[in-house]
C-alpha cells in the first residue's frame, strides 16, 4: 500500500499555494503536514482525499480503496443520537467494516474514546471536546488503510490528545498510514514520521 | 447486499433527522395549504370559477412548497460535514443521492399529497376529478424532487442561493406543471386522461434514473469549494 504525489500543483482563487510536489508514504508511515495558516495545509488534505482535483499533477492511489477522512467539521449529525452516528459511520465505511458491524463494537468504540454513557445523548448537548472524540471514532470503525486528518487534536483535551496518539501509533503499527496536520506537538518518535513543509 | 443495507441505512436515517426537526415538514405543509385555501376565500364561492382555477393553483402551490421544501435537502448535511463523508464513502454516491431525495419526498411530498383531497373538496372538484389530482401529484412531485435535487446540490456551497435557485429549477418544473394541471382539468370535463398521466410516468422514469447522477456529480463539485 503506497501512495504517490507527482509534481502536485493546486490553486486557490488565482493564488498557487504550491506547485511540483511530490512525495511518497509507505505502509506504516506518518506524514505531518507543517505550515503556516493559508500555505495550504487544509487544500492539500482535501486534494489527497480526493475532494479536491489537482490543477496539475497526480495522486496515485488506489481507486477503490477507503480512506477515513476527518476534515474542520466533525461530520456528525447533531439529531442522531452518538450511537446512531456510529452506526452510519459503519454503514459510510463500507463493506470491509460489514463483519464489526453491530450495536456492541460501537458500544466499546465510544467507551473507548471516553464517551462512555453518552450513546443515547444528542451531539447537540456535547462539548466540542466530545464532538471531537466522536468524529474521531470513525477511526476505530474502519479499517481503511490511510488516514487522511486535518488538525485532529482540535478541541481535543490533554486525554483525549494522548488517546488519539495511541490510536495514531496502533495504526501504523499495523501497516496503516496517515495524513495529518497539527499546529500540537505530535509525541511520536520515529523513522516512519516524515514532515512536509509547505511555504506559501 | 450491503448496498442495499447502506441505501435502507441512509433512508432511515435521513427520514429520522427530519422527524426530529419536525418545521422541516410542517412548513411546505403548511405553505401549501394555506396557499390553496386562501384562493376560494378571496375568489368567492362561485363553483364554477373554483372548478377552473383548482388544478392550476394546486399544481403551482405544489410545486412552490416543492421549492420551499428542497433547499433543506443537502444544506444541513453540507454544513456538518457529513456530505463530505457521504462523496469519499466507498458507497456509490449516486445510490446514496438517491435515498436522500426518496427520504426528501417521503416527509416533504407525502404529507402534502394526504391533504389533498380536503383541500380539493373547498374548490368544488368531485371524487374522479380529485382521484386524478391526486395521481399526477404522485407522479409529479418525486419528478419535482430529484430535479429540485440537481440545483440544490449545484447551490449547496454558495450562502444565499434561494433566488438561484428558484431561477435555475422553475424553467424544468414547467413541463410536470403543464402535464399536472392540464390532466386535472381535461378529467374535470369527463375525458380520458391517459397521455398526461403517461407523460408524466415517463418524467418519472427519466427524473429517477438519471437525476442521481447528475446531483451525485454536482455535490462532488460542491464539496471541493
Amino acid at each position: 500500500m503506497r501512495l504517490d504525489v507527482v509534481g502536485l500543483h493546486c490553486t486557490r482563487g488565482y493564488r498557487s499555494l504550491f506547485s511540483e510536489l511530490a512525495f511518497t508514504l509507505e505502509a506504516g508511515q506518518l506524514l505531518l503536514v507543517e505550515g503556516h495558516n493559508g500555505s495550504g495545509k487544509t487544500t492539500l488534505l482535501k486534494t489527497l482525499a480526493g475532494l479536491r482535483e489537482p490543477d496539475a499533477g497526480q495522486v496515485l492511489w488506489e481507486q477503490q480503496q477507503p480512506i477515513v477522512w476527518l476534515g474542520h467539521s466533525n461530520g456528525i449529525k447533531d439529531d442522531l443520537t452518538a450511537l446512531e452516528n456510529l452506526q452510519m459511520m459503519q454503514v459510510m465505511a463500507g463493506a470491509d467494516s460489514l463483519l464489526r458491524r453491530d450495536a456492541k463494537s460501537c458500544i466499546s468504540t465510544l467507551e473507548r474514546m471516553g464517551l462512555a454513557g453518552n450513546g443515547h445523548r444528542f451531539p447537540r448537548h456535547f462539548s466540542a471536546g466530545m464532538k471531537r472524540r466522536l468524529a474521531l471514532c470513525r477511526l476505530l470503525l474502519s479499517s481503511a488503510c490511510l488516514w487522511i486528518l486535518d488538525e485532529p487534536q482540535a478541541a481535543l483535551d490533554k486525554a483525549g490528545i494522548q488517546l488519539f496518539e495511541a490510536l495514531l501509533a496502533e495504526h501504523l503499527a499495523q501497516g496503516g498510514s496517515a495524513i495529518m496536520t497539527s499546529h500540537h506537538h505530535v509525541g511520536l518518535q520515529g523513522s516512519h514520521i516524515q514532515r512536509l513543509l509547505l511555504a506559501a | 447486499m450491503h448496498i442495499a443495507k447502506a441505501f435502507l441505512s441512509v433512508l432511515k436515517r435521513d427520514v429520522t433527522v427530519a422527524f426530529r426537526h419536525r418545521n422541516e415538514i410542517f412548513n411546505p405543509l403548511l405553505f401549501f395549504s394555506l396557499v390553496t385555501l386562501l384562493f376560494p376565500l378571496g375568489i368567492g364561492p362561485s363553483p364554477k370559477l373554483l372548478q377552473t382555477i383548482a388544478p392550476g393553483i394546486l399544481w403551482v402551490a405544489a410545486l412552490l412548497a416543492a421549492l420551499l421544501a428542497a433547499d433543506n435537502l443537502f444544506r444541513s448535511d453540507y454544513e456538518d460535514g457529513t456530505l463530505e463523508q457521504l462523496v469519499l464513502s466507498p458507497q456509490p454516491l449516486s445510490l446514496m443521492v438517491t435515498a436522500k431525495v426518496l427520504a426528501h419526498w417521503l416527509v416533504s411530498a407525502v404529507p402534502l399529497l394526504l391533504l389533498t383531497p380536503l383541500l380539493a373538496v373547498s374548490f368544488g372538484l368531485d371524487a374522479p376529478t380529485i382521484g386524478v389530482a391526486l395521481l399526477t401529484l404522485l407522479l409529479g412531485t418525486p419528478v419535482l424532487s430529484f430535479v429540485g435535487a440537481i440545483g440544490v446540490a449545484l447551490t449547496v456551497s454558495l450562502k444565499r442561493s434561494g433566488m438561484l435557485l428558484a431561477l435555475l429549477v422553475l424553467p424544468l418544473y414547467v413541463p410536470v406543471l403543464i402535464f399536472g394541471s392540464n390532466a386535472i382539468d381535461t378529467a374535470a370535463s369527463g375525458l380520458p386522461v391517459n397521455g398526461q398521466l403517461y407523460l408524466l410516468a415517463a418524467m418519472l422514469v427519466l427524473a429517477v434514473t438519471l437525476a442521481p447522477l447528475a446531483i451525485a456529480a454536482a455535490l462532488k463539485m460542491s464539496v471541493s469549494q
